[in-house]
């Protein structure tokens, strides 16, 4: 089994799963908010912020960042590490993805929850 | 390219990417094979890549588009949650700023045509398709629906 410790679940079969976990998530809340803003087209933010005030939509915008932090982060790492030969390189590229995930993040849980 | 559950996706498998390096003790002849000195063509500009390899890269590049464009996402987000001048400033930004629409196409059209190529992955994960035939045929399904994806994001938008 290959093994890496950058990757994300420490082995490629664990990483293969996480992906599609991730994947089918954020087309489920893809699709969610497309059809909420075709569906909404006189949107007002009464009804925007309202949205986003309900518990369940909380718990699935998270659910989703998560996701997409842990999604991100295995594609970019796969893409970083067969392109960027470089040791130093690409450990530099991959440490500053990893901080930009995070603030992603810490953001995403700023916006749900501190408004 | 066909992908099971017993394979390792995590390096090198990618058509345009690079040879491994860390091989074991039964893939050394490969290994040789590949470093002996018969004729090969790795200038990659001289290959014509089959459909299936240019739906492949062309899922890298949109993911790594969608990361770089998540700023404006999250930025859109945080600010049209954040107060009703805010969400004005985005719907305002969305209906008359070009450049603004442009981001917003360039982004939806991304997104299409990487959640369309995940889809095909996951088909070829559940055995839908694992063929020579079968590969041509979805890359140039995913091409087709994300072409016209692609056009509806652009009347979404204008």
């Amino acid at each position: 089994m290959v093994t890496n410790i950058t990757s994300f679940g420490r082995s490629g079969l664990s990483d293969w799963l996480i992906q599609r976990v991730s994947a089918i998530i954020l087309a489920l809340y893809t699709l969610f908010i497309v059809a909420y803003l075709l569906l909404n087209p006189e949107l007002d933010y009464a009804t925007w912020h309202g949205l986003f005030a309900q518990t369940w939509m909380r718990i699935f915008s998270l659910l989703a960042f998560v996701s997409l932090a842990a999604h991100a982060w295995i594609g970019l790492w796969t893409v970083t590490t067969d392109y960027l030969k470089a040791t130093a390189i690409r450990v530099g590229v991959q440490t500053f993805i990893i901080l930009a995930i995070f603030v992603f993040l810490v953001w995403g849980i700023q916006v749900l929850w501190g408004a | 390219m066909p992908q099971s559950l017993g394979r390792s996706p995590s390096r090198n498998h990618h058509p345009l990417g690079r040879f491994s390096t860390g091989l074991g003790a039964g893939q050394e002849s490969v290994y040789r094979a590949v470093n002996s000195k018969r004729p090969v063509n790795l200038d990659l500009s001289t290959i014509q890549f089959p459909l299936p390899a240019l739906t492949s890269i062309a899922h890298r590049i949109t993911g790594v588009i969608l990361f770089v464009g998540l700023i404006f996402a999250f930025w859109a987000l945080d600010t049209s949650l954040s107060s009703p001048a805010g969400f004005e400033a985005v719907s305002d930004a969305l209906a008359h700023n070009i450049l603004a629409k442009l981001i917003a196409w360039g982004l939806l059209s991304a997104l299409a045509f990487h959640l369309v190529a995940g889809i095909k992955h996951l088909l070829m994960d559940v055995d839908i398709g694992v063929t020579l035939e079968g590969g041509v045929q979805k890359a140039q399904i995913t091409v087709i629906v994300s072409a016209v994806l692609i056009i509806l994001a652009g009347v979404w938008v204008w």
